[in-house]
């Protein structure tokens, strides 16, 4: 069975190659790229029952032994990411298929959309799996690089000018990250996960918090935490739907899985608790005070999506089994809540001509479908009950009162506040684009929404309510994932079946 | 960097310090160019940054050197692995550069639209505090931001 835990990363490579392969033929290249992602799906869902079955999976790469050799490890919390991502990447590739020619260049000489969309899921789930920090370095590589092509897609003006932001600051958080890396093995001598989560322990104070410190510095940046996450609402909202959809799902929670890899393998104990928590409220409140202001449909969904990545940096912060159950319960209700609402955005957009606000009005009376789409999932957003939002935010706060002091204290409170200014936002956007008289942009002759785009829109929103059905599972799985995660045991067990050498 | 008895060489560490400010003071240009040149100065800085990690000595093959005394392969691998990524990397941002170069007659990384906006904004409250009167609610739910 641990000959599966490989197969998320390499299946999309595979697929990836044969779709460059194939340029001539659409139909095939999306046969195919369908087809590996309901692959993924079904063997990361495999994965997930095992590892909840029987705790980590691992596999040795080359059968090398691992403080030598590679490993990928497959334990609750990744599986349980990797299950969701390769859900909603499929989801998202059946409505890119729907929107067809044109915006993702299917027309063009060569074909790069579907090869591109494989490696970065390959990218993705590969940073979930790596055993060790380097191939963890290559997962985020190969994902950024990927990403890198898509942001760009097309090439136009606008597009040119945000990707370099983006490629730049990305370029920026890589260095910073390899050499923590080369830092740490310089001071370890290891970068496998578990070694490193006995030797890293045996280090000066001082020279522990340096590097614990120059890791969450890079890995805060790709996870688009308060300071470093101007890049952000600047460069996602001009890519396509699709891309921006599945941009805003993965690719910060594959930051924010690094840092409680980080916070909890490598550095346990909290150290650095004061300053998460300080970061995650502004993070916070910086975020959804910029949402509000916003008068782009696509810009002002970026801002929450910064916002409520403060959430779960908040829950790291915690450094107890509930606070950690917290955050892992909020990435999987935040992975699919904010693509969906980026993929209705693309629907608004196909129907209205544009998404900025100014232009936009009585979608409700035109499209009632449309407005039911988001209406579910910016309420799911905003953490109204009985929406998963609600209760992923209900069990942050718990896990922050349990704590007690004064500064999880201003953290609930701060949580609740973002919560309430979220409704606000969401309900500021229904009254103009929705609910108000028709305006101009809406008011053009009707064009039908291909039936693919709105079925994945409606699969997402579908899932991202049932999520609240099958919520006492879903708690118990995470607080399983956050239990291993606390006692670091099993992980460094799995890995080292006879004993950290 | 503790094989042997030898410590890091002071040459490299100079090189790496001299190599990442260099790469730094490019990276703040607005040119896509100069940026790019930054990028590489940068990660070659970080390259040499992960060979002072290891012990330095022969070539680690079995056989031609003794165990004491070879150097340690594993940073060699990760440079390898960084070099090949940075070259990708290096070879996107040309194209990049190149677009840009080709659309605007040059590359440089432009103003933020944000900011623009802002400025935009700030010009429109001025005219609409002399006429507030125009602006039904209805029309403008949304703030001063709203007026066309």
């Amino acid at each position: 069975m641990n000959a599966l835990v490989p197969l998320p990363v390499v299946m999309p490579l595979l697929g990836a190659a044969l779709t460059l392969l194939l340029p001539r033929w659409p139909q095939v290249q999306r046969t195919i790229s369908v087809l590996v992602l309901v692959a993924t799906l079904a063997v990361s869902a495999v994965l997930l029952v095992r590892a909840y079955q029987h705790g980590p999976l691992v596999v040795r790469l080359g059968a090398w032994s691992p403080p030598v050799g590679i490993v990928l490890v497959a334990d609750q919390l990744a599986a349980l990411l990797l299950t969701v991502s390769a859900a909603v990447t499929l989801c998202v590739l059946l409505y890119s298929i729907g929107q067809g020619q044109g915006d993702l260049g299917e027309g063009t000489p060569v074909s790069i959309f579907h090869p591109t969309y494989l490696v970065l899921t390959a990218g993705v789930t590969n940073a979930f799996l790596a055993g060790d920090l380097f191939n963890l370095f290559v997962g985020f590589e190969i994902l950024l690089v990927a990403s890198y092509v898509l942001i760009t897609l097309g090439g136009t003006d606008v597009r040119i000018r945000t990707g370099s932001t983006y490629v730049v600051v990305s370029v920026l958080s890589s260095m910073i990250l390899l050499s923590g890396v080369g830092l740490v093995y310089a001071a370890t001598g290891t970068l496998n996960l578990a070694q490193l989560a006995t030797r890293l322990g045996t280090l000066p104070a001082d020279l522990a918090l340096a590097l614990h410190l120059m890791l969450l510095l890079a890995f805060g940046v790709k996870a688009a935490v308060f300071p470093l996450a101007a890049w952000l609402p600047d460069s996602y909202p001009t890519a396509p739907a699709p891309v921006t959809a599945v941009f805003a799902g993965l690719l910060t929670k594959v930051g924010v899985y690094a840092v409680i890899r980080t916070e909890t393998l490598l550095f346990p104990g909290g150290q650095v608790g004061t300053l998460l928590m300080v970061v995650a409220g502004l993070t916070m409140l910086v975020g959804i005070l910029g949402a509000v202001a916003q008068s782009d449909l696509k810009r002002l969904l970026s801002f929450t999506l910064v916002s409520h990545i403060g959430y779960m940096i908040f829950g790291v912060a915690l450094s107890t089994v509930a606070g950690l159950s917290g955050p892992i319960f909020y990435v999987v209700h935040h992975i699919t809540v904010q693509t969906t609402l980026f993929l209705v955005t693309g629907l608004v957009e196909q129907r209205a001509g544009g998404t900025d606000l100014r232009r936009l009005g009585g979608l409700a009376r035109i499209a009632p479908l449309l407005a039911v789409l988001f209406f579910v999932p910016a309420m799911n957003l905003a953490g109204v009950p009985p929406f998963p939002g609600f209760l992923g935010k209900l069990g942050l706060f718990q896990a922050g009162a349990q704590v007690g002091g004064a500064l999880p204290w201003t953290l609930v409170a701060a949580g609740a506040l973002t919560s309430l200014l979220t409704l606000y936002t969401a309900s500021r956007v229904w009254n103009i684009a929705f609910w108000r008289e028709p305006r101009l942009a809406t008011a053009d002759p009707p064009t039908r929404l291909p039936g693919l785009m709105v079925g994945s829109t409606i699969a997402l929103v579908a899932s991202g309510v049932v999520l609240t059905l099958v919520a006492g599972p879903l708690w118990a799985v995470t607080a399983d994932a956050a239990s291993d995660l606390h006692l670091r045991t099993p992980y460094v067990r799995a890995v080292f079946p006879g004993g950290t050498p | 960097m503790t094989g042997s008895g030898q410590g890091a060489s002071l040459v490299l560490v100079v090189l790496v310090g001299v190599l990442v400010a260099t790469g730094v003071m490019l990276l703040l240009e607005r040119n896509l160019t100069r940026i790019l040149l930054g990028v590489i100065l940068l990660s070659n800085g970080v390259n040499v940054l992960i060979l002072l990690a290891g012990p330095a000595g022969g070539a680690p093959l079995a056989g031609t050197t003794p165990v004491d005394g070879m150097s340690d392969p594993l940073p060699q691998a990760m440079i390898l692995t960084a070099i090949v990524i940075t070259l990708g990397l290096a070879a996107f941002l040309l194209a990049v550069a190149y677009r840009s170069w080709l659309l605007t007659t040059h590359d440089d990384v432009r103003d933020d639209p944000e900011d623009r906006q802002i400025v935009g904004l700030a010009d429109r409250d001025a005219a609409l505090s002399e006429d507030p009167d125009t602006v039904g609610p209805r029309d403008d739910p949304g703030g001063p931001g709203e007026r066309r």
